[in-house]
Order: structure tokens, then C-alpha cells, then sequence
């Protein structure tokens, strides 16, 4: 099955660009450290899902390009053919001149309604040549004003033409300390909006990606694309084809269905987090060995302890002890800094994954009690190496790990709301007050759902 | 572009591009000179709207009598220049504040605007009187097209003239002392024009002049050249106006000059973000620092990312006081072409309420000669012009300074976040 990506902003485009060029790098790099023929199989399904192979020598990534200033675009088009390894489609995209000026509102009432026929249009052209759609990712931010604002209006789009598709969020969470000024409004409302629609929203949090970037890569001067990189590469180990415990001898053949399926069982909860082990610089990793045991454990630990990396992870975080629970609407019996999850996915890749003990990972103590703890908890695997990690475990996490930050966001917004600051600029284009308290209050309910988990 | 299908730009020289202006004085002495300098090719009399007396430092004759007399011929001007853009996002308009002509007439060209064109953004660059002005009318012209800026325009740079003198003598010094001075790269002075095309003489507001034209430069270098995160003319209205007339914003540039023997670059380059909070480096004379912050905007250029801006951002914070409902008040682009000479630079601009004394000067000034009368009948006898002009004027900076005030005050206080809303469990 393949996944239609679209690309919305400065934001989404530059980090498009570099999933697709991770994804491409991972299949023509290595052997994989597995048989031929299991490479073969990778590589194939990874095509399927991602790229299209046309006359032309090099796959084509099945992907839309929208922005409404066309300096990005421009560019992104431009390196990706250079590579020579894969390129954009010749007509997969749609630009505008004006920009959106950082404002959600123009990007949503104004950009979207004009420009929806063009860009859906194009949407349906790349859904039409796959064999078999498994289903819509779309890449923005939500601090600007076209990822986050042309963005929604596009995902609410994407549900109503394509109802029993999956629609698939990635949404980068701004660095705390401003890129913009307006960005608690701009978040808030594609939140929101997006809680609507998709089925899913999968969050990276540009404050974690560039502590990464310095503790963990050891870079020096951290660039956008030194965050995007990372991003791209946790993107790519979630994404790269796998084996699922239904799909048996075959790569998993609905990536998206299976993502929703074991980790968004309640629509009230959608926020879904990524963690990766091992994160290094690629030239380190000839002198590092792993053990499975010592990466499940870090990772489980990140876990509970709702670490952003494998360094500085809180060890005294332990899970509750079970059968002292009080059915009571605050848990006042889990330790503070515990995060509770409502279901997770490990995913494994590389040498010995066929007997990796992930025990740790089904304890129910771990869980809200309403899922059987079976049901909770899944794991893929594949014997085919990511990139040159020798071994490496991603989780995808439905639990609490963004409930912090969105909480902060919701409260800087509202400070700001309060004064009124700004919202002329919104209400300019047609968001009113009241909309902004229907976002509101939304959120909080989404807030409050996670909080008495 | 204008006809032709020879190349733009043939041996350093342009030759076929125009730019995209519309030149206007009621005096012709100023125009003349352009058109008959090295920049000649760039307009051409299609662009030009001029009369030969001038508007005699009164705001009325500039507004009211001029602004008639040329209306329809500005309006279809300005549509024929708009007629050759795909996309008209902004007008910016270059004037001073204490005249007749730019004062008058360039507040009228900006109502205009705001009428023909509703939806195209307006930046003003304003140069507002300074101290020791001769004009003796300037408070009056100056207040009068307040009003005009107050209500019609969506972003207003001020500049004193007092600041870009200062900084002027500052490069002077720093060129005439010897040791330092001979490593100064010649064409990277931001007073310079060695980078552009002019040759010859230099006048003496020239190297002023060329500091504004680094500001414009740097305001819309993001619009013009690719970066890892842009910032287009539009997100600088859109964050730094968080009310709709507090929209005068603070400027100011670095570096300044740079030294060619200097080779320490992440000191130099912290060092640049150091001076853009420095009160050498701004356009106006106030004290952003001691007031308080509404919102602040870094535009930065050339090999700079996004670790260092954070770093910065963090260093300098402590020392700065933002309003209680934007303590991350921060806008940030990233551009990666730095500007001639350069390896980097950064413009800032601040909405700060440290704009206030500077109004509060002018309506002190207004005030003065308003309550003689003195000069009134210069202005009142011009048709269309009457004494409600004036009081309405001063209203409207009252008014303006009084937001500021609020703004202010309410700093003082506890500062105590209101109470989120409340979800029924």
C-alpha cells in the first residue's frame, strides 16, 4: 500500500525533503546486515509505499508540495533531483507569491477556500496512481501560517473527499522561546481543527530535537536542517517497512491502518509521541556496541520517565504499584513524574530482533486500565538494519508525554488572549473571537482527558 | 523589467531593470539630480510626479491643495506601477515628517492607498524633526501627519536624524584612530555607497541616507533571498503589531563596519546581537531597554543558524522587560545571504513603549506654538483646511500616547495570569 505525502510550508517542505532522503538513503546504502533476499523484499515495499517508479531512471516520491511563497519549493524540487537518487514529481506542486504572513487565519479562511480545487486536485492525481492508497501523511508546523492554517483547512479537506482513508498528522511543535510571536494562537487553533479530522497527530517538538542535535550528535553550530535530519531519521525508522504480528511472512502492507490501530483506540486521544535508541553521530557508530536488553531498557525508561533522549534520563521514576488503585478521578496514587501511556508500539530493527525480550514493555502497571495490556502494547520487527544502526528500537507513544507542552501552549495562548493582543490580525481574515474560544476550549478538554488518565 | 530582450545586468551595470517607485516633490531640484546621476536608467519620467514651488513647509499645501491638484494623476501612476507586478504585497513610503511635501503630500499618497490598494500593506519610513530642527513649523506638519500614520498606516519606522548623525560620527572616529582604523573594511561601512552604484561626490546627508537604505536593504533581504526560515513583509506586521495603532517600531542595525583582520567569529557574532540591543546602533533616540516590550523582531543574514539566535535570545532576555502577556516575545528569520562586505548582520526591530517620550516631545512642541496660534493662518487659509484639523491631530497622539501609558502602568502590578477555562470532568 502506499502513503501519499503532503508537504505544507516552509516548515513541511524542508522536512519532506529530508524523509524522502533518508527513506532513499537507508534502501540504496547498506545490505542491511540481512540475506539478499530479505533486502530485496525491504527495498520493495519501501518503493511501494513511498516512491513511484516511472520512465524516468529515478523513483518519484509520492508526495504534493504546497507553500504560498514559492522560495522553498523552488529550492526543495531543485536538491532533491540533484541527488540523483530520487526526485520530486515535475508537476507535484502548487505555489503562491504571497506568503501567508504567520497568520493561521489567512492561511485557513483565505489561501484555503481559493486555492482548494488546485491542491486537491493534485492530492487526487498522486492517490490515483497508487495501486492501493494506505492512506494520507502530511507534514507542517504549527507555529506559522500556512503549515498550520492552510494545513487544517487541507486535512479537513482530505477527510471529507476521502473518508475511509487514513489521514496521518506530522506536527512540529515550535521551539518555546519564540519563532513567532503569534505561535500559542497558530497552535491552538490547528490543534484543534486538526482533532477533527485526523486520525492521528504524530508530534515532534523542536526544543528535544535540537537538545539531541547538541548533547547527543555533538554539533556545534545546530542548523534547521541539523533538526530536520533528525527528525527525518526518527520519521524513517517509524515508517520503513516492518513485519507486524498479523502481517506474518510478508512486510507490513498498511503501515498507517496498523499505526492507528494499535496505538488510537479512543478518538479523545491522539497525540502521539516518537522515541528513538540509538540517536549518534553515523561516524561514532563503528566504535559503539549495543546489547538488545540494554536498549529496551533506556527505552522503557524514556518512557515512564517521559525522557526527550537516552541522556539524562530520570532513573528513580518507577511505575505504581498495582492493586492499590482507587478508582478515582485523580490518580493520586501514581508517582507525579510518571507517564502514564494508553498504548505503545516498539519497533525493532537490525540483528537478533527475533528474540528480544519486551516484557518490560507489557506491564500493565505501565497502562490506563482500559485496555487489555495484550492489546496495549505491540511491537514490529525486522531483521533489515536501519541506516547503519546495527541495532535500533523506536517507540511511537500514546501517554503522556506531550500533555507538558501542550498545557504550556494552551496557557500562553490564553494569557495572550486575554489582553487581546493580536486577534485584530485574525479577526481581519474572519476568525472570531468566538473561535478562538471553541479552540480553547477543545484543548482543555483534550488536556484534561489526558491528565486523569 | 522594461522591453527588450537584452540581459539585465551587462558588466556590473544594470541596464534593463526599473524599479518599482513612484518619485514625487513639489519641487523639481531633488528629482532632477537623480535623473541625471548614475542611477538614471533605473526611472524613468513615467514615474515622476514634480512641481516647481514647492510646498513651503506647510502640511496643508503638501495635503489639501497639493493632494487635490495631483490625485488623479498619483492614482493612475500608482495603478500603471501595479498594473506590472504579479503580486503587489507592500507599499513602503519614504518621507520626513517635519516638511510640507513628504509630510503632507505623503500622507495623502498613503490615504490613497489604503483606498485604491486596501489590501497591500503600508510601511512607512518616517524621518521625524530632531532637536535642534529649523523648520519652525515641523511640530505642526510633524503632529498633523501623525494622525495620518496613526489611522492608515500598518507599520511605521521613525528615524531621527540625530541617531544616523551619531552613528556617522561614530564610523568616523573608529576609521580616524589609527591603530583599528586601517583594518575597517572599506565597503562594508554602512554608511558607505561603495557597494552600490553611485560615484563622484558624496553629499552630506548621503551617508546617512545610506543607513536607512541598509535598513530597507535587511527588511526585505528574507522576501528577496532563500534562508532555512523566512520571514516575509507581512509576519512583521502580523507579530509586531499586537494592537492596531501601536505600530511604531524601534530599528536598529549592526554591525556597523566590519574589521578585516578580525577573525573570531562566534564572539564576533554574539557580539552583533549585543549591539542590535545597544543605544548606538538604533535609528532613534529612546531607551528600549528601560520600557518595556511589546514584541521584538531579529532579522538575521548570512551564516548565522538557529542555535546561535537561541543562544542569544537567551543571554539577552534577563536584561530585557517584555509585557506580561508576551514574555516570549520573540519573531526570528534566518536568511542566508549576508549583505555586501558582511559575513553576517542583523536588523532589530522593537515595539517598545520607549517610543513615548519621543511623541509626548512632539505634541509638547505642537502645543507650544498651538496655544499663540503662531503660524496657525498659513495653514488655515488653505482650502479645506480648518482648526479641527489641528485639534483632532493632537487628539489622535494624545490618544496614542495614552495606550502607551496604559501599557505602562500595568507593568507595575503582580502580575497574576488569568484563570484558564474550567472542563466539566
Amino acid at each position: 500500500m502506499s502513503i501519499v505525502t503532503v508537504q505544507l510550508g516552509q516548515c513541511g517542505n524542508q522536512i519532506g525533503h529530508e524523509v524522502f532522503n533518508a527513506i532513499c538513503g537507508d534502501v540504496r546504502g547498506t545490505h542491511g546486515l540481512c540475506s539478499k533476499k530479505e533486502n530485496e523484499s525491504y527495498r520493495n515495499a519501501c518503493i511501494e509505499r513511498f516512491f513511484s517508479e516511472e520512465e524516468s531512471e529515478v523513483p518519484v516520491a509520492r508526495a504534493v508540495l504546497v507553500d504560498m511563497e514559492p522560495k522553498v519549493i523552488s529550492q526543495t524540487l531543485s536538491i532533491a533531483a540533484r541527488s540523483g537518487y530520487w526526485k520530486y514529481g515535475d508537476r507535484s506542486h502548487f505555489c503562491q507569491k504571497q506568503g501567508s504572513g504567520n497568520n493561521w487565519a489567512n492561511g485557513y479562511s483565505v489561501h484555503g477556500p481559493r486555492h482548494k480545487e488546485v491542491i486537491m486536485d493534485l492530492i487526487q492525481k498522486e492517490a490515483e496512481k497508487c495501486d492501493r492508497l494506505g492512506g494520507f501523511f502530511t507534514l507542517m508546523s504549527m507555529a506559522g501560517g500556512t503549515g498550520s492554517g492552510l494545513g487544517a483547512f487541507v486535512t479537513q479537506c482530505l477527510r471529507d473527499a476521502f473518508p475511509t482513508s487514513f489521514v496521518l498528522n506530522h506536527v512540529i511543535w515550535p521551539y518555546g522561546t519564540g519563532e513567532v510571536i503569534v505561535q500559542n494562537y497558530n497552535s491552538v487553533l490547528t490543534l484543534s481543527h486538526l482533532y477533527q479530522s485526523s486520525d492521528a497527530l504524530l508530534v515532534h517538538e523542536n526544543d528535544a530535537i535540537h537538545k539531541i542535535c547538541a548533547q547527543l550528535m555533538n554539533i556545534k553550530q545546530i542548523s534547521f536542517r541539523d533538526v530536520n535530519q533528525v527528525i527525518a531519521h526518527q520519521l524513517g525508522s517509524v515508517f520503513q517497512p516492518a513485519y507486524t504480528a498479523e502481517s506474518g511472512s510478508c512486510y507490513s502492507r498498511n503501515p498507517l491502518g496498523d499505526l492507528m490501530e494499535t496505538l488510537v483506540p479512543h478518538p479523545e486521544f491522539k497525540m502521539l509521541g516518537v522515541r528513538n535508541i540509538p540517536q549518534m553521530p553515523e561516524n561514532s557508530l563503528a566504535y559503539s556496541t549495543f546489547s538488545w536488553p540494554g536498549l529496551i531498557k533506556h527505552l522503557r525508561q524514556m518512557l515512564i520517565a517521559n525522557a526527550k533522549m537516552e541522556e539524562g534520563i530520570d532513573w528513580q521514576v518507577r511505575p505504581p504499584r498495582l492493586g492499590s488503585s482507587i478508582p478515582s478521578s485523580h490518580s493520586t496514587n501514581k508517582p507525579p513524574r510518571f507517564n502514564t501511556s494508553i498504548a505503545n508500539l516498539v519497533i525493532l530493527r537490525g540483528k537478533d530482533t527475533h528474540n528480544v525480550d519486551l516484557g518490560s514493555f507489557r506491564d500493565p502497571s505501565l497502562y490506563t486500565s482500559w485496555l487489555n495490556p495484550g492489546d496495549a502494547f505491540n511491537a514490529w520487527k525486522t531483521p533489515r538494519a536501519f541506516k547503519k544502526y546495527e541495532k535500533s528500537a523506536s517507540l511511537v507513544s500514546n501517554s503522556q508525554f506531550l500533555l507538558k507542552p501542550l498545557d504550556s501552549v494552551v496557557g500562553k495562548a490564553w494569557n495572550m488572549f486575554a489582553s487581546k493582543a493580536y486577534i485584530h490580525q485574525y479577526t481581519k481574515f474572519g476568525i472570531e473571537e468566538e473561535d478562538f474560544l471553541d479552540s480553547f476550549t477543545a484543548l482543555e478538554q483534550v488536556i484534561s482527558s489526558y491528565t486523569i488518565l | 523589467r522594461s522591453g527588450g530582450d537584452g540581459p539585465d545586468v551587462y558588466k556590473g551595470k544594470i541596464c534593463s531593470l526599473k524599479a518599482r517607485a513612484l518619485l514625487i516633490d513639489m519641487e523639481e531640484g531633488v528629482v532632477n539630480e537623480i535623473l541625471q546621476g548614475p542611477l538614471r536608467d533605473v526611472f524613468d519620467s513615467k514615474q515622476l510626479i514634480t512641481d516647481v514651488s514647492g510646498s513651503g513647509n506647510n502640511w496643508a499645501v503638501g495635503h489639501k491643495l497639493y493632494g487635490y491638484q495631483y490625485r488623479e494623476d498619483i492614482v493612475e501612476k500608482l495603478r500603471k506601477i501595479a498594473e506590472h507586478c504579479d503580486c503587489l504585497q507592500c507599499f513602503f513610503i519614504i518621507h520626513s515628517m517635519g516638511g510640507g511635501t513628504g509630510s503632507g503630500l505623503g500622507t495623502f499618497v498613503l490615504n490613497l492607498l489604503e483606498e485604491e490598494f486596501p489590501e497591500v500593506y503600508r510601511f512607512v519610513t518616517s524621518v521625524y524633526p530632531s532637536g535642534e530642527d529649523d523648520v519652525i513649523t515641523s511640530p505642526y506638519n510633524s503632529v498633523l501627519a501623525m494622525k495620518e500614520l496613526n489611522e492608515h498606516a500598518d507599520c511605521v519606522l521613525p528615524i531621527e536624524n540625530e541617531s544616523l548623525f551619531d552613528i556617522v560620527n561614530k564610523i568616523h572616529q573608529m576609521i580616524n584612530s589609527g591603530k583599528l582604523g586601517s583594518t575597517v573594511k572599506q565597503n562594508s561601512l554602512i554608511t558607505s555607497s561603495a557597494g552600490s552604484a553611485k560615484t563622484g561626490q558624496e553629499k552630506p546627508f548621503d551617508a546617512m541616507n545610506n543607513i536607512v537604505a541598509n535598513l530597507l536593504l535587511n527588511l526585505t533581504s528574507s522576501a528577496r533571498f532563500e534562508g532555512s526560515l523566512n520571514m516575509d513583509l507581512n509576519e512583521i506586521s502580523m507579530n509586531l503589531v499586537p494592537f492596531p495603532r501601536l505600530h511604531y517600531l524601534v530599528s536598529s542595525l549592526t554591525p556597523l563596519y566590519t574589521l578585516a583582520d578580525v577573525n573570531v567569529p562566534s564572539r564576533r557574532m554574539d557580539q552583533m546581537f549585543s549591539d542590535a540591543f545597544s543605544r548606538d546602533h538604533q535609528l532613534i533616540q529612546a531607551d528600549p531597554k528601560h520600557s518595556l516590550y511589546l514584541a521584538c523582531a531579529l532579522l538575521v543574514r548570512g551564516n548565522v543558524q538557529v542555535s546561535d539566535l537561541r543562544r542569544n535570545i537567551e543571554r539577552l532576555k534577563p536584561s530585557l522587560h517584555f509585557v506580561s502577556w508576551n514574555q516570549e516575545g520573540w519573531k526570528t528569520g534566518l536568511c542566508s545571504v549576508p549583505p555586501v562586505g558582511h559575513s553576517h548582520s542583523l536588523l532589530a526591530l522593537a515595539n517598545n513603549t520607549c517610543v513615548k517620550p519621543t511623541f509626548i516631545e512632539l505634541k509638547d512642541k505642537f502645543m507650544k506654538l498651538y496655544r499663540k496660534k503662531a503660524h496657525l493662518h498659513h495653514y488655515l487659509h488653505i482650502d479645506g483646511m480648518e482648526q479641527n484639523c489641528f485639534s483632532e491631530a493632537v487628539l489622535s497622539l494624545s490618544d496614542l500616547i495614552e495606550e502607551y501609558n496604559e501599557l505602562d502602568a500595568t507593568e507595575g502590578g503582580p502580575r497574576t495570569d488569568p484563570p484558564r477555562l474550567k472542563i466539566a470532568v
